[in-house]
């Protein structure tokens, strides 16, 4: 090994601790890039293979009731590839052991040949028998939640019978990756699952014998979806059709689509920033690591190194940190990222998984890493070499401390000395003042903008089930009923108020633009749910209006007092216009509300409720619970409070835990920086400091010195970082919209200052370390040595 | 540690016994120091003759406490300095010496002014930084920043900054060693004037013989042992010394 590699290895040796962190920062850039993008890449390619595979239809259409032979005519429309007419049912579940009730989707099977569409993926047993009607194939998430495994029974209340059915196998299938309930805003498998069962025998049930109910369609490459549409609605309108829509407004579809937007949103967002950070740090780092090299450089261009050769050596430094910044990073980027696709998948019930090994990920990750780093090595490698050997082998000379300093520190007479050297000391370097603010602002920005989406998630859950939807429970009817059912359930055991409301599934137009959402109908007075503003204001029901909310409202590009159209999907599929009478915010769905006696009045089928909101006694929910289970009315009940626990932990399980691993590597980067910044500012002052210790300074008055500087670079960040931060959140929240889901953007205080707490915390850790290496400075030695 | 400000000539300030100091490098072990028996009085002027490696440098930096020795004992005053610990000999530099180094170090952020201020600011009963700069003659130049001063000019800042603390001793390591001989006379000038005015013992460190000859008395160190001693009888003064 030749001499000079040599000193290179003994070099990284002896500033293992610089390096190390060095490194770390870089891992942390490149780990969060892999994360992010792979994971994102992976469950996009997951869910298309799975899709593929499974043949997921792209359009799909409820209706009332359509005789068989339509299901030709659909598959002789234009475009079409595949066409499978089904029975889809909601039904309660009652389970043993298990006092909520349960409900579930029904799915019909084919009784003759296999599923060409939405193919189920047994997991284990078999299908049912075709025409049995006691044998269910039930979804795996649903299966697991209940321990259920081929030959457990449980009941469902089919069409007001209650029967008894036996699983035979557990299933996924790509139409319910994301197994809804109604109402519900997370998948929640024990109360929600999904049941296929033999289509004869569903016929039988609902008294749907040759025709279907629900149709799956599946369009040639290139065909227009809206044509399609337009063609199938005219087809099903005179059975009831509700209107047929694509893989957009598919529940599962849609839900997973807006997850995966969101994931890669914050994948597009966050990695890149934290990958600059860190090769900016980096470049910062090196260059001054490099520097303080400047008596070695003299040398070995004394000896007769040429500057190139001297250059190549720094550079070969560099790459070596950068190298081992990359595979710590790379590493850590591939166990995370395997362990959170795993996680996702794992929510979503993929039934494999792809691992997107995107080689290009790694190349950029590696080629930012490297070029920042090179360009730190070199610009002071070239600084240093360019020197005459016997002045670089010298320190640099006593910097010049201007007049124009003094002037500025014309109070300095009364400070103390020590702050006066602190002052001039940053004040003679601006540059590399700035630059120790600049990375610790990004340090601190980097926290702050992964850190808000915890509390803007909290304000987002608070504003919908704490200020708007406050009822403990919404029971849904199978289908409008008149309204002598609220009285009914006013009754129901537990049920200390209830609140009735309609809903009506519906296209609203305006212009070109036009979203399928329902309508709510609500009671003026209403005190379960609410209607809040942005500005947290109970907004008052107009008595004939919309009351759309903002999300909705951006997307149609109306403002209160606009008129829309907006077409029903049920009933006689009238089109009326409406004035938008005001705008309101909700973070969920696309939201939109009416006075429900006006509702009606459009409607025209009297006063009509689709369910109740209720208030329930906690004491008596038992009752109320198997009261329901046999109210043969009542098509589901959602479990608001239940909802709600459910979405934190579904949202601790996804999103909450990749912001946590961009908040761990914001923390690395915060450490790496500061510590970095304390260890060179050290080197660069060590003489000076020791020299202090010699005239009887104590230890703690010389770290005071140096801590004192960090401090002020340290403090000086803070406002910078939240400002960036904030930055990086209002972008993050752009990102995070989908229409389906939005992420308020609620920076709250504790957010910086967890940031700051973070950054200073940091700052301590380092001060410590460097405070045991002030104890160790060199007294001696320092007498020796010139200026 | 707490030493009397006003000692009377005579009074016995540092004293070692059979001081010995090993260095260890690895397996290699040097000994810098091979049992020293020495004495200073306070107010006395002592040059310690020795060329390099000769353990002079050695022998000082444990006295002004900046170095431990590895057996035998330094007193100062009736302090016994081997047994301090860290803590004590920082107090010990802080309230009782003064060091004046070959380099300077003076901190390049500060003004003359501001550097003896650095230290006036951390011990009892000091000097005016004014004051400790006209003992030396910089009154004209207080508020430049070293890189603003000559070399001469500079060490006598330093000397300035070690006395503006009133210290019982004066240790100057090769105080004018990097300077040429006209503007070392300056820098001796300062120290003498200091020695007869503070009353400060002052040991300086040399390999320079001309300087001895403005000493009350000179040592001389070899090989890590005190070879000879004398005292001068009439002494010169520094701007008669030249090399």
């Amino acid at each position: 090994m030749r001499a000079l590699h040599l000193k290179l290895l003994r070099d990284l040796v002896r500033l293992w601790a610089q390096a190390l962190a060095i490194a770390l920062v870089i891992a942390a850039g490149v780990a969060t890039l892999i994360v992010g993008v792979g994971t994102y890449d992976s469950l996009s390619r997951t869910r298309a293979q799975y899709y593929e595979a499974n043949a997921f239809a792209d359009v799909f259409a409820n209706v009332t009731r359509a005789p068989e032979a339509l299901a030709a005519k659909i598959a002789a429309i234009d475009g079409v590839a595949a066409v499978e007419p089904r029975i889809t049912k909601f039904a309660l579940l009652d389970i043993d052991g298990m006092a909520q009730p349960a409900s579930a989707m029904l799915v019909s099977l084919p009784d003759i040949g296999a599923q060409l569409l939405n193919k189920v993926y047994l997991r284990m047993g078999r299908l049912p028998t075709p025409g049995s009607d006691s044998e269910v194939v039930v979804s795996e998430a649903f299966a697991t939640a209940h321990h259920f495994m081929p030959g457990s029974a449980f009941r469902v209340l089919m069409n007001g019978k209650q029967r008894t059915v036996r699983v035979t196998g557990v299933a996924l299938s790509p139409e319910f990756i994301y197994a809804l309930g109604p109402g519900d805003l997370m998948p929640n498998p024990e109360r929600f699952g999904i049941i296929w069962m033999s289509k004869s025998a569903m016929a039988a049930a609902y008294d749907l014998g040759g025709a279907f109910s629900n149709v799956a369609v599946r369009l040639v490459r290139g065909a227009s979806e809206t044509d399609v549409v337009s063609r199938i609605d005219a087809i099903l309108a005179p059975y009831g059709g509700q209107g047929a829509y694509g893989r957009k407004d598919q529940l599962s579809h849609a839900f997973l689509d807006g997850e995966l937007l969101q994931l890669g949103a914050i994948s597009e967002i966050l990695p890149p920033i934290f990958l600059l950070v860190a090769a900016f740090l980096v470049n910062m780092t090196l260059s001054r690591l490099i520097a303080l090299e400047r008596e070695q450089i003299g040398l070995l261009k004394a000896l007769g190194y040429s500057s190139l050769a001297i250059a190549l050596h720094y550079i070969e430094f560099a790459c070596l940190i950068a190298l081992m910044g990359v595979a710590i990073g790379i590493g850590l980027g591939l166990y995370f990222g395997a362990e959170i696709t795993q996680l996702y998948a794992r929510s979503y019930s993929f039934p494999f998984l792809v691992f997107s090994r995107n080689p290009a990920v790694y190349a950029i990750a590696g080629t930012v890493t490297f070029a920042a780093a090179l360009l730190g090595a070199i610009r002071a490698a070239l600084k240093a070499a360019a020197l005459p050997p016997a002045i670089a082998m010298l320190p640099p000379s006593p910097p010049q401390y201007g007049r124009g300093l003094g002037g500025l520190l014309g109070f300095s007479a009364r400070l103390n000395q020590s702050v006066v050297m602190t002052s001039r000391h940053l004040l003679h370097w601006p540059w590399r003042t700035l630059g120790g603010v600049l990375g610790v602002a990004m340090a601190v920005a980097v926290l702050t903008g992964s850190l808000w989406t915890f509390g803007a998630t909290e304000y987002m859950m608070d504003y919908t089930f704490g200020q708007s939807n406050r009822q403990d429970a919404s029971i849904a009817f199978t289908g409008p009923k008149r309204i002598a059912a609220l009285y009914a359930a006013e009754h129901l055991p537990g049920v200390l108020r209830a609140e009735p409301f309609r809903m009506v599934s519906v296209v609203v137009r305006r212009g070109s633009v036009e979203r399928r959402t329902s309508i709510t109908g609500r009671l003026p007075a209403a005190d379960l749910t609410h209607v809040v503003d942005a500005r947290n204001k109970l907004v008052d029901m107009p008595p004939s209006g919309l009351v759309i909310s903002s999300a909705l409202a951006k997307i149609l590009k109306v403002q209160a007092g606009d008129n829309v159209t907006v077409t029903l999907l049920e009933g006689d599929r009238r089109s009326f216009e409406v004035r938008v009478a005001s705008i309101i915010e909700s973070y969920i769905g696309l939201s939109a509300y009416m006075d429900i006696d006006a509702l009606n009045r459009v409607l025209g089928e009297g006063a009509m409720i689709s369910g109740v909101n209720v208030a329930i006694d906690d004491t008596a929910q038992g009752q109320l619970f198997s009261a329901l289970k046999e109210t043969p009315s009542a098509a589901f009940i959602i479990l608001t409070k239940v909802s709600l626990k459910r979405f934190r932990e579904t949202l601790a399980q996804n999103v909450n835990v990749m912001v946590t691993i961009y908040v761990l590597f914001a923390g690395i980067i915060a450490f790496g920086v500061i510590y970095n910044f304390a260890r060179i500012s050290l080197s660069e002052q060590g003489r000076e400091l020791a020299s202090l210790r010699v005239l009887g300074f104590t230890p703690a008055e010389v770290s005071a010195l140096l801590l004192g500087e960090i401090g002020v670079v340290v403090l000086a960040a803070q406002p910078i970082g939240w400002l960036v931060g904030f930055g990086l959140a209002v972008a993050a929240a752009n990102a995070f919209s989908t229409e389906i889901y939005r992420v308020p953007l609620v920076v709250e205080p504790s957010v910086y200052a967890w940031s700051s707490l973070v950054s200073i915390g940091a700052a301590v850790l380092s001060g410590l370390i460097v405070r045991r290496r002030v104890r160790r400075l060199d007294m001696v030695a320092v007498l020796k040595t010139r200026e | 540690m707490d030493v009397g400000q006003d000692q009377s000539p005579g009074t016995v300030i540092f004293r070692t016994e059979k001081l010995r100091k090993v260095y260890r490098t690895g397996e290699v072990e040097v000994e810098a120091l091979r049992g020293i028996d020495f004495s200073a009085h306070a107010g006395q002027f002592i040059v310690i003759l020795g060329p390099s490696g000769s353990g002079k440098s050695t022998f000082l930096n444990i006295l002004g406490g900046l170095d431990i020795a590895t057996s035998g004992s330094v007193w100062f005053a009736d302090e016994d300095l081997t047994r301090a610990n860290e803590g004590a000999l920082t107090r010990y530099r802080r309230d009782h010496v003064g060091f004046v180094f070959q380099f300077y170090n003076l901190v390049p952020s500060l003004t003359a002014r501001e550097n003896v201020k650095l230290v006036t600011e951390i011990v009892r009963k000091p000097m005016r930084p004014e004051e400790a700069l006209a003992l030396v003659g910089l009154t004209d130049r207080m508020d430049h920043f070293p890189a603003e001063l000559s070399g001469g000019e500079q060490q006598r800042v330093a000397i300035a900054r070690a006395i503006a603390k009133r210290p019982q001793v004066l240790l100057c390591d090769e105080p004018t060693g990097a300077l040429d001989s006209a503007t070392g006379a300056h820098v001796l000038e300062a120290l003498t004037q200091v020695n007869r005015e503070v009353g400060a013992t002052t040991l300086v460190i040399t390999h320079n013989i001309a300087i001895s000859d403005i000493a009350h008395r000179v040592v001389n160190f070899g090989n890590g042992r005190i070879t000879s001693e004398h005292i001068n009888k009439s002494r010169k003064a520094p701007a008669e010394v030249s090399w």
